[in-house]
């Protein structure tokens, strides 16, 4: 069972090296290039990246691309509803991937839920990663009591599953997009400050935190533009591979009906009204968002597996 | 190591008692039971009756000083709809969570230690590619639409298997269990393929780079020197070093598990404690709610605590004066 | 199939040719769609719950598939003034463990009921209006009530009666506010027990393993006619695609409430479907409170004000409900559109009462006179959980009032939330439902559009708070009228005044399935109760 919160220190673990150590960058090779360079050789990758460039471009753009607007009551009949594929709505339009119980074009449905489930995805990661990295990186800084606190409130939050305690939490908030944010931005904060708090423990001991204290250099700059930029990498690996996560849970809490509203439906929530039809042969209300879903959050694994082999400073290289 | 395990498990009574309270006070806040409890035609007189027969009417502190008194007796409540000890509707719904997760446990390591091996064997082969290639996938999959399709395939597609529920029970020990029927695997079956996706992807990835670590050692090298066949290496040499990080990991996601199953109880309609919980939070039992939440609670904390012991045990350099982080 | 579901529909409409008859088997499997919670005939009154009870413990009457008042342990009774009824008992009934029924069973019952702990929906609202009891014979009860009751024998009919020999109370004497010589009432959780559980009814418990099932065997000394079953066995399903399954591998004979997106599946499996009118209203109300202070929560663009106190925009909103098409795309054709909150031919409804036309234009005009050419913006509030499609149905509803220009957003939720948020007064506009219990108009007249006094219990669902006197007085002239005539007169015309004045939008009648396989039938109830001894073998 995906506990999709939670990324297992197995699963980040460094692979042992596959092939013989790449040849070291030319001189003169901005780092940046290198790690371009280095996550260009995976095909796997890049065709996760663009299948990822072109999702997110298509949710930007889905009022101009999509045929309808399935959030636009006015635009919906009810008497389009369940269509096959192909058929043709009152409208004229022809639902290439049939319509759900509400009159809705899916493939329309698809494109605006796409656009929810990525926004959902991509700010609660954003605000989580922020206050999470915040609390690690001060905590790593402070050190002595106020760190020991600090982690045992993350590893006590990290010990429960992710999807359980958004489902209590959405529970008591009630609907709604803001809320879903909310409660992922809740469950998601831990990871980002232990893994923060891991790199700058390292990060602190180095020369240059020690030359910046020793010029007496307030404490939020140190913090904040010395040891924080530093602990980027492996940061931006959690964050990507979260992204994926994220939008996996909030598909199923929409699923479990504590998501997004019903009028604006997300993925889950499309896939959730499919449910009931499903029994009976009416396969593509649940079928298309869902495939629509499972691109989405592989292009992303695909694109964060590989940052992590490329950022991960303990792989040999 | 005595002041050490003092001190972890006073943490985790206080722990187990911060969460009590933060779960009564969001029951709490969530609604009012007796607009679901209340017949449809109950007077104003009548719904005042009905709330003071559940102790609702009294201010919140009573309520809580009420709850946490007869906590601490073992008494977490009775249910309002089947008026029950909560505790009891949960443990009649054990077994049957219990059985899933357990099925879901031996699928992922059926599914993932052969595949982890394979591609451990040979990293660089399309095969070890494609599987861990694969193993992102099943990280990937959201496991109710799995369900879904799986419920699409096998039940209204190909019609072999239930498209739901649970199977005839046999009682054990007093216990009710649907293991021992055919008719009670096969309504086993799909739920526990959906649930195990995620771990096998899990397993893959322990046992490949286990397999790989392995097969660098020099006693392998020896064994193969030996002429020992490389069938004979890979099951006694290379199975044993890898069994252990995948039993120890499998064991700390069993606790997960039984929580996880919330959404797979949902989707195939199985009746265990995840789908009791779903329903009692519709129907706003919260004697039920919370001593779900407060069973979770102490198993996790109770897990927490012999893996922090194991290791601490285990290993020299957990420095015990010091609580670790 | 459309057309099959009129008035008249409240028969059985066996969708196959019946075929071959019945094996020999005496034994019937249900597949529920909710669980009773206690075997207490007396703990929570609930559909599942009193479905049960009526196997096991039988009322002095009973109410027949159209929710008639029949007579079951008393064969007959009357009105001596306008507070005292006489009930004549029916002798040579014995309980199943042999003890014999007389008036005092009657009186145990009525003083067992307040002494139920823990029930989370108690029977005392059968009880309360009672002031005395007495059985100047064993076989004639005397009942004295503190206002004239004319729905007396509905209350009765919602009573299992128990033992008192068997309770150990043989000297029973009612006393209002506490009887006398009551001993001690049995505990709701005794009755799980098959050996507590003593009851007239035609059928007694054998076992009930909760979430499991309830096994009931045939009571073979029953004083009327015995059920066909020898063995009754319940099973909870309460999930909609494992009750399906559960048919369709045979490992029960008929469920309840098979959801329609599957009839097709169902039938062409070869298994048959029944279904009936329900005595179940969707509706939608509108917030209506008249009050300088109160500002209604969900409406926008109207400066503040209230557009639904304006009747004109009722009539729009009414007008705008596409109901044939909410009944034909949502319910695939498996509900009645309404007129009124209650279908013919129950207590009070009216014969072919005029359905409102689907007029998008004239709602537009409406609006438009009204001072709301542009229309205005409204969240309707719904439970996604509680009635047959209710979520869809809310969202058909707001497609079709936004084209008239109400732009409506649907704000789903589950029961228990809506519930809380509805009773505090938080939708501007709201969909529910209701089923009258008591199967007659003054039960759906008092609880929805009566004016809302908690004090009195009047209008305790009448929360769009609409309040119209002439209403008010009509309901409760007839609340006070024993003579069934009159007050049926009186309730026809409360509901077309209330239905003119649009206090209230109804939508439509809910149609209730079972499913079952070939070779039995199954006799709908309006009541939606699922009772065993109303399966027959079909051709028997």
């Amino acid at each position: 069972m995906a506990d999709y919160g939670q990324i297992d220190s197995v699963t980040i673990a460094p692979e042992l090296p596959a092939r013989a150590p790449e040849p070291v960058a030319e001189r003169g090779e901005s780092l940046f290039a290198r790690h371009v360079s280095e996550f260009m050789r995976a095909p796997g990758a890049v065709g996760g990246l663009v299948v990822l460039v072109a999702l997110v471009l298509t949710a930007v753009f889905a009022p101009w691309i999509a045929p309808q607007n399935p959030y636009d009551l006015s635009q919906l009949d009810i008497m389009d509803n369940v269509l096959k594929p192909g058929e043709k709505l009152g409208s004229g339009i022809t639902a290439w991937l049939g319509t759900d119980d509400q009159g809705r074009d899916m493939l329309s449905a698809i494109i605006y839920g796409l656009r929810i489930s990525l926004a959902v995805g991509a700010s609660s990661v954003l605000i989580a990663c922020a206050i999470g990295a915040s609390i690690g990186v001060l905590a790593a800084y402070a050190g002595g009591r106020v760190e020991s606190v600090v982690m045992r409130i993350v590893d006590l939050q990290l010990s429960f599953p992710a999807i359980l305690v958004a489902l209590v939490l959405l529970a008591v908030f009630g609907r709604g997009v803001d809320k879903v944010v909310l409660a992922l931005v809740i469950v998601q904060w831990a990871y980002y400050a232990r893994t923060v708090r891991g790199s700058a423990l390292v990060e602190k001991r180095r020369e240059y935190i020690e030359a910046a204290r020793c010029l007496a250099l307030p404490k939020p700059r140190v913090v904040f533009r010395h040891l924080l930029p530093n602990c980027l990498p492996p940061l931006i690996v959690v964050a990507t591979v979260q992204v994926g996560h994220a939008i996996a849970l909030e598909s199923t809490l929409s699923f479990l009906g504590v998501g997004v509203p019903v009028t604006e439906p997300s993925l889950g929530m499309l896939i959730a009204h499919g449910y009931n039809y499903l029994l009976s042969g009416k396969y593509w209300i649940s079928t298309f968002p869902g495939v629509a879903l499972v691109i989405a959050i592989v292009a992303i694994n695909l694109v964060g597996d590989r940052l992590r082999d490329v950022l991960n400073p303990r792989l040999a290289r | 190591m005595l002041v050490y395990l003092i001190r972890r498990i006073g943490q985790s009574l206080l722990v187990v008692a911060v969460m009590a309270t933060l779960v009564f006070l969001a029951m709490y806040a969530v609604g009012d039971p007796v607009d679901i409890l209340a017949s449809p035609d109950a007077d104003e007189f009548e719904r005042r009756a009905i709330a003071q027969r559940l102790g609702l009417d009294r201010p919140l502190w009573e309520q809580f000083g009420i709850f946490v008194w007869n906590a601490l007796h073992g008494d977490l409540g009775r249910s309002f709809v089947y008026n029950v000890p909560a505790v009891d509707v949960i443990l009649q719904r054990l077994p049957a969570t219990l059985e899933l997760a357990l099925a879901g446990l031996v699928f992922s390591i059926l599914i993932g230690i052969p595949l982890g091996v394979l591609a451990g064997l040979k990293p660089n082969s399309l095969i070890g590619r494609s599987v861990m290639s694969g193993s992102i996938l099943g990280f990937s999959l959201p496991n109710f639409w799995i369900g879904l399709m799986l419920i699409l395939l096998f039940a209204v597609e190909l019609r072999w298997l239930p498209a739901g529920g649970r199977g005839p029970t046999t009682s054990v020990l007093g216990l009710h269990f649907a293991l021992f029927t055919w008719d009670g695997l096969k309504h086993l079956l799909l739920p526990a393929l959906t649930l195990a996706l995620y771990k096998s992807a899990l397993v893959i990835r322990i046992a490949q780079a286990g397999t790989r670590e392995v097969m660098l050692q020099d006693y392998i090298r020896f064994a193969r020197a030996k002429g020992l066949s490389s069938r004979r290496i890979v099951l006694v040499h290379v199975l044993k070093n890898i069994l252990i990080p995948v039993v120890t990991v499998l064991g700390l996601e069993l606790g997960s598990m039984i929580a996880f199953a919330v959404v797979t109880e949902t989707v195939f309609a199985y009746p265990g404690m995840g789908k009791l919980l779903i329903d009692s939070i519709n129907r706003l039992d919260r004697p039920i709610i919370v001593a779900y939440l407060m069973l979770t609670v102490v198993i996790f904390v109770i897990i927490n605590l012999i893996v922090d012991l194991l290791y601490a045990a285990i290993d020299p350099r957990v420095r015990l004066s010091e609580a670790k982080g | 199939m459309k057309q099959g579901i009129r008035r008249l529909a409240l028969v059985a409409m066996p969708f196959a040719a019946l075929a071959a008859a019945p094996a020999a088997a005496q034994e019937l499997r249900i597949g529920l769609a909710s669980e009773p919670t206690s075997m207490d005939p007396h703990f929570h009154n609930l559909g599942p719950n009193n479905a049960l009870r009526k196997h096991i413990f039988e009322g002095l009457v009973t109410q027949d598939a159209e929710q008639k008042i029949r007579p079951e342990l008393a064969s007959s009774w009357r009105t001596l003034d306008d507070t005292t009824w006489e009930f004549k008992l029916r002798p040579n009934v014995k309980f199943s463990n042999g003890m014999d029924f007389t008036a005092r069973d009657a009186i145990y019952t009525v003083c067992r009921v307040p002494t139920v702990e823990n029930s989370p929906s108690s029977f005392t609202v059968a009880t309360r209006g009672i002031v005395g009891m007495e059985a100047p014979d064993p076989h004639t009860l005397i009942i004295k009530t503190a206002s004239p009751q004319p729905l007396l024998p509905n209350s009765m009919a919602t009573l299992g009666i128990l033992s008192a020999q068997a309770n150990g109370a043989e000297n029973v004497r009612f006393r209002a506010g506490g009887c006398e010589g009551l001993g001690t009432p049995p505990k709701s959780v005794e009755f799980n027990e098959p050996a507590k559980a003593i009851g007239t009814g035609p059928y007694k418990l054998a076992n009930y393993t909760r979430g499991t099932h309830i096994v009931l065997e045939r009571n073979e000394t029953y004083w009327g006619q015995k059920p066909h079953w020898q063995k009754v066995t319940f099973r909870p399903m309460s999930s909609q695609g494992a009750r399906v399954a559960g048919l369709l591998a045979g490992d029960v004979d008929l469920i309840e409430n098979p959801p329609i997106q599957d009839f097709e599946r169902i039938k062409g499996a070869g298994f048959e479907i029944a279904e009936g009118l329900s005595n179940r209203i969707i509706y939608i109300h509108l917030d209506q409170f008249n009050d300088p202070n109160w500002k209604t929560p969900g409406v926008k663009g109207t400066d503040g004000k209230n557009p639904f106190l304006d009747k004109r925009v009722r009539q729009a909103v009414s007008k705008a409900i596409n109901r044939q098409a909410i009944v034909e795309r949502i319910m695939g054709g498996h509900a009645v559109p309404a007129g009124e909150l209650l279908p013919y031919p129950l207590f009070g409804a009216t014969k072919d009462f005029p359905v409102e036309k689907y007029d998008p234009e004239g709602a537009k005009k409406l609006l438009a006179e009204a001072g709301y050419p542009n229309g205005f913006e409204v969240t309707l509030g719904t439970p996604n959980d509680r009635y047959i499609n209710d979520e869809k149905i809310a969202q058909a509803v707001a497609q079709m009032l936004t084209r008239v220009g109400i732009k409506t957003n649907v704000d789903a939720m589950t029961a228990s939330t809506f519930f809380t948020r509805r009773n505090k007064f938080e939708f501007s506009m709201y969909l529910a439902g209701w089923g009258a219990d008591t199967g007659e108009m003054s039960n759906s007249m008092n609880a929805l559009v009566v004016t809302l006094q908690p004090d009195k219990g009047l209008g305790g669902t009448n929360r769009g708070r609409y309040s119209n006197k002439q209403v008010d007085e009509l309901v409760l002239k007839a609340m006070a009228t024993v003579n069934d005539e009159a007050r049926e007169k009186l309730l026809q015309e409360a509901s077309k005044l209330a239905m003119s004045d649009y206090g209230i939008i109804p939508l439509h009648f809910e149609v209730t399935p079972w499913a079952f396989k070939k070779g039995l039938s199954y006799k709908p109830r309006v009541d939606q109760y699922t009772l065993a001894t109303e399966v027959a073998p079909s051709g028997s």
